[in-house]
């Protein structure tokens, strides 16, 4: 698939930790072929040859050729060590800056290249994104601008998760009780591909989400849709809508909010009908949207919504839930 | 005084069951931990055949994160540790001329803490639901996890562990204690050095490991608050104290696997170990830096740059010592006469393998790019190069190494052959691929993958390989169970160097009759080289003094065990009951005198074949 490997990054510090792998790549392949070249020769040179009963010396040792390759060892190590070390702090600092050095950054960063900050709360088993600056909470799928750097703030709220998103940046975890930062940057406009890698319970293989990257103008229409949704965007078309939007404020609001009403115990709603996948994974389709709905724990298991059934909502009442659900747009 | 007649009268299994024999206990820890290899294989092979196809039903998602538990846990614990201790037990004393390990007693209450902490371990699968938290349980997922599982892996780590070190400290004692007269520690043969550094690793990292298991029982089982965020607690303490312990667990299981390619090579090579001091100083520095490194598995949780730049350097260093062996190896092959035998072959395919599976590990060491290879399929390779082709190519070429010294006949060579090479050829064919697996975006521990994602097909070789190697191990089985009349020329099949070459097949019980006199490193080569082939005696023929058997060790592994399933049900009654029977036990044992017995010289003599 693309946008998710680590060897074809899309991004300032995908590029950067590539370049690192690359490096010990070439380091490491170096000693192994000095090995593999003295061990194959060995093996050919000083076989057991038929009828050869000779007693081979008795050698203790070298002190030079034992000093050469103590030596060798750690120059090459030094060559891996310092890049590394420069990169560790590289990848630490954020740009952000820090108390004490508020004052004197304040001038040289320019209205707009301000990293854009973005939390990202990871629970058993889905992704929600806030943006403190802009007021949007967002589900499943991470909105960023292109022209600007990303810092993503790391929250976990069970168990811990870690985010990877391997075409842009590397993987920090989300540790319950602790911050941790990362930042990247995304210059191009694309879908790229998250993945938590900390095992976290049974559907940890299913905790995918995705980082979109849009040009700025979009990126600040979403925003603005997520925060303060236009009546004309959410307001459900037709018969069937506004009773999808009844069962949806029955059945559903308590977890899953669409603009300012609702609670935060499931994805936001806002721009539900933008999503490509169902719960992280499935296709997006009425059909899969139905079966999760019925029963989430076969798909997903041990996650935290509820199954309806039949009783609570009828399969009619469905098709209007999914029609209502389905007309959630902020982009359109 | 009894003597040895009246103890032969037994029958078999209260002689094995009551056993202060270093000799069979060794033999007991390696079919303990090759029945737990088996089931530990099994599991891998379920993951594999689950892996094999995208979005496979095989197995549920809890049962595939039970089974990756239990296979880390199983193999690290209860199958790749015991192997390496039924060696040592076996073949250490002999390779320092002792009659025996510094406490029997104590030997044989280690083994039966390991193979009931295996049994509480394994019980979990048929008492509802195996661990399911992953080998390392990193809280908070280990504490919150429903169910029993959790409880069992503590209980079982906990009793099984307590084992291991008591067998740590019995190895350190007897090394330092009880090596024949001019077995200076530099004239010690590298087996019994790794086993000693081995050891010294056991015995200041298992403690770490006691703690972090006592917490975690804490929190699940009376409610304590040690990894509870809410309650103030805090979950990354549970990972520095649990890789305290579990970075120096790998060069637990690395050590050993050095000492024996260090005697196979040297003796299949004819030759010397080329750099003897420099190869045990890099024992010593491996085990040291083994300690210092614990962190770099934890890049990730956000500890800052400056400690991740510490512990970047710091692991990258221990590439030095090793680099150090690799070499030094090479240079005893140089110049040698190299016979192929399958001991060998598995030998001299660690080398390559390890190289491979060392250098990714450098990679792992640079902290900004583990950024991206961490808790992916990438580092399930690295490791499984670095524990199969160092520990199990060690386990194996151990295995038909001493195997005529142990049980009185040779494996097949022919069969061995085929073994190694389906092996080596399932191994890497397993193991190589998943390291692009994981940089493409394989996250390890997940119990499946989507389609159209790009590691369908690799998965699927992946599984291929690990077949291959399944396929191999049976025919390993076969080799056991078929070669037993290979019985000729058991003694000192391989024209050996060591001290364990100069013993009868099977071993006496007193291993030595005389003590002998050891005047040089490889010191049977050395008689070989300089004499007759014997060793000289460094004491007269004179009768010898045996520790008694006992039966207390099981009942005090029992009492204990007992107490461990009270703990993991929360039943009061029957941690009491357990623990009494413990002690019990222990009180028989301080207040009983036993001297033990004494063999009469005319029955040595008898043994020899000169009464």
């Amino acid at each position: 698939m693309e946008n998710l490997s680590a060897l074809d990054p899309r991004g300032p510090v995908a590029e950067m930790q590539l370049s690192l792998i690359q490096l010990s790549l070439y380091v490491m392949i170096f000693v192994i072929v000095v090995v593999f070249a003295i061990y194959t020769f060995v093996l050919i040179r000083f076989r057991e040859k038929p009828g050869d009963t000779h007693i081979p010396k008795q050698v203790h040792g070298n002190r030079a050729l034992e000093f050469i390759w103590t030596a060798i060892p750690i120059l090459l190590l030094l060559i891996l060590a310092i890049p590394n070390v420069m990169e560790t702090f590289t990848l630490a600092d954020t740009g952000i800056p820090e108390n004490g050095e508020e004052a004197e950054a304040e001038g040289e960063e320019a209205e707009g290249e301000e990293p854009l900050v973005v939390e990202a709360h990871a629970h058993q088993f889905w992704w929600e994104f806030v943006y403190p600056d802009l007021e949007v909470n967002a589900g499943q799928d991470l909105y960023i601008p292109t022209d600007r750097r990303i810092v993503v703030e790391l929250h976990a709220s069970d168990v811990i998760h870690s985010f990877w998103v391997p075409s842009l940046a590397g993987k920090q975890d989300n540790v319950p009780g602790i911050t941790n930062d990362l930042w990247f940057e995304a210059p191009e406009e694309g879908v790229y591909f998250g993945k938590c890698t900390e095992l976290c319970g049974a559907s940890h293989w299913l905790m995918d989400f995705k980082v979109l990257a849009v040009d700025p103008d979009t990126f600040d229409t979403w925003a603005e849709g997520m925060a303060e949704p236009d009546q004309e965007l959410t307001e459900p078309e037709g018969e069937v809508a506004v009773e999808g939007r009844e069962i949806f404020e029955a059945n559903c609001i308590q977890c899953h909010a669409v603009g300012e009403d609702g609670g935060a115990e499931g994805p936001n709603f806002t721009n539900f009908g933008e999503r490509t996948v169902v719960a992280g994974f499935l296709d997006y389709e009425e059909e899969n949207i139905h079966d999760w709905i019925r029963d989430p724990a076969s798909l997903k298991p041990d996650n935290q919504m509820p199954a309806f059934d039949e009783n609570t909502i009828s399969d009619e009442e469905m098709d209007a839930l999914i029609e209502y659900i389905d007309g959630l747009k902020v982009l359109e | 005084m009894s003597n040895s007649t009246a103890s032969s009268k037994k029958s078999v299994l209260w002689d094995w069951l009551t056993t202060v024999d270093h000799k069979k206990i060794g033999i007991m820890y390696f079919f303990g931990g090759l029945f737990f290899f088996t089931i530990a294989g099994i599991e891998a092979m379920l993951m594999r055949i689950q892996l094999m196809f995208p979005e496979m039903g095989f197995l549920g998602e809890q049962t595939y994160n039970e089974l990756l538990t239990m296979h880390g846990t199983t193999m690290l614990f209860l199958a790749a540790m015991p192997l390496f201790f039924g060696f040592m037990n076996f073949v250490m004393p002999l390779q320092i001329g002792a009659r025996d390990v510094a406490f029997p007693f104590i030997n044989s209450l280690g083994l039966w803490l390991f193979i009931f902490g295996g049994i509480i371990l394994n019980i979990s699968m048929l008492a509802g639901g195996a661990p399911d938290a992953g080998w390392t349980a990193y809280a908070p997922l280990s504490t919150t996890s429903p169910g029993n599982g959790v409880d069992f892996y503590v209980m079982g780590l906990q009793v099984a562990g307590a084992g291991t070190l008591m067998s740590a400290i019995n190895f350190l004692v007897t090394i330092v204690n009880m090596r024949a007269p001019g077995m200076s520690m530099m004239r010690m043969p590298l087996f019994t050095w790794t086993t000693f550094v081995t050891s010294m690793l056991i015995l200041f990292a298992f403690p770490a490991l006691t703690i972090g298991l006592l917490l975690l029982m804490m929190d699940r089982v009376f409610g304590g608050a040690f990894f509870d965020t809410a309650m103030g607690g805090n979950v990354v303490i549970y990972q520095h104290i649990f890789w305290i312990f579990g970075h120096p667990e790998v060069y637990i299981l690395i050590l050993p696997a050095f000492g024996i390619f260090s005697e196979i090579i040297s003796t299949f090579a004819k030759k010397r170990l080329f750099g003897y001091s420099a190869m045990v100083f890099a024992t010593m520095i491996i085990g040291f830096l083994g300690f210092m490194v614990w962190a770099h598995h934890m890049f990730t949780v956000g500890m800052g740059p400056v400690a991740n730049a510490i512990f970047a350097v710091a692991t990258m260093a221990i590439a030095v010592p090793t680099g150090i062996k690799i070499f030094n190896w090479l240079l005893t092959l140089w110049g040698g006469r190299i016979s192929f035998t399958v001991a060998n072959l598995f030998a001299l395919a660690f080398i390559p393998s390890f190289v491979l599976g060392g250098v990714t590990g450098v990679q792992l060491a640079m902290s900004a790019a583990d950024y991206q290879f961490h808790d992916t399929y990438f580092v399930v390779a690295h490791f499984h190069y670095v524990i199969i082709g160092g520990s199990v190519f060690g386990i194996f070429a151990g295995t038909f190494y001493w195997w005529p010294k142990m049980f009185g006949y040779r494996l097949s060579e022919s069969l061995g052959k085929w073994f190694f090479w389906l092996f080596l050829i399932g191994f890497h064919l397993t193991f190589f691929i998943q390291h692009f697996l994981g940089l493409i975006g394989m996250p390890r521990r997940v119990a499946s993958y989507l389609d159209g994602q790009g590691f369908n097909e690799m998965n699927f070789i992946s599984s291929m390989g690990a077949f291959l190697m399944a396929v191999a191990f049976i025919l390993l089985v076969i080799n056991v169970l078929i070669s037993r009349k290979n019985t000729d020329n058991v003694q000192d099949p391989w024209d050996g160097r060591t001290l364990e070459w100069a013993t009868t097949s099977p071993v006496q019980e007193y291993n030595f009759a005389q003590t002998p006199l050891i005047r040089d490193l490889d010191a049977l080569w050395y008689e070989k080289m300089s004499g007759n082939g014997k060793m000289k005696a460094a004491e007269p023929l004179d009768e010898i003094h045996m520790p008694n058997g006992s039966i207390l060790p099981i009942f005090i592994a029992l009492g204990l065990s007992i107490a461990a399933f009270g703990v993991i049900y929360s039943a009061w009654f029957v941690i009491g009951a357990g623990l009494l029977l413990t002690f019990a036990m222990m009180f028989i044992r301080s207040i009983k005198e036993d001297h033990g017995y004494h063999i009469p010289v005319s029955e040595i003599k008898k043994d020899k074949g000169e009464g």
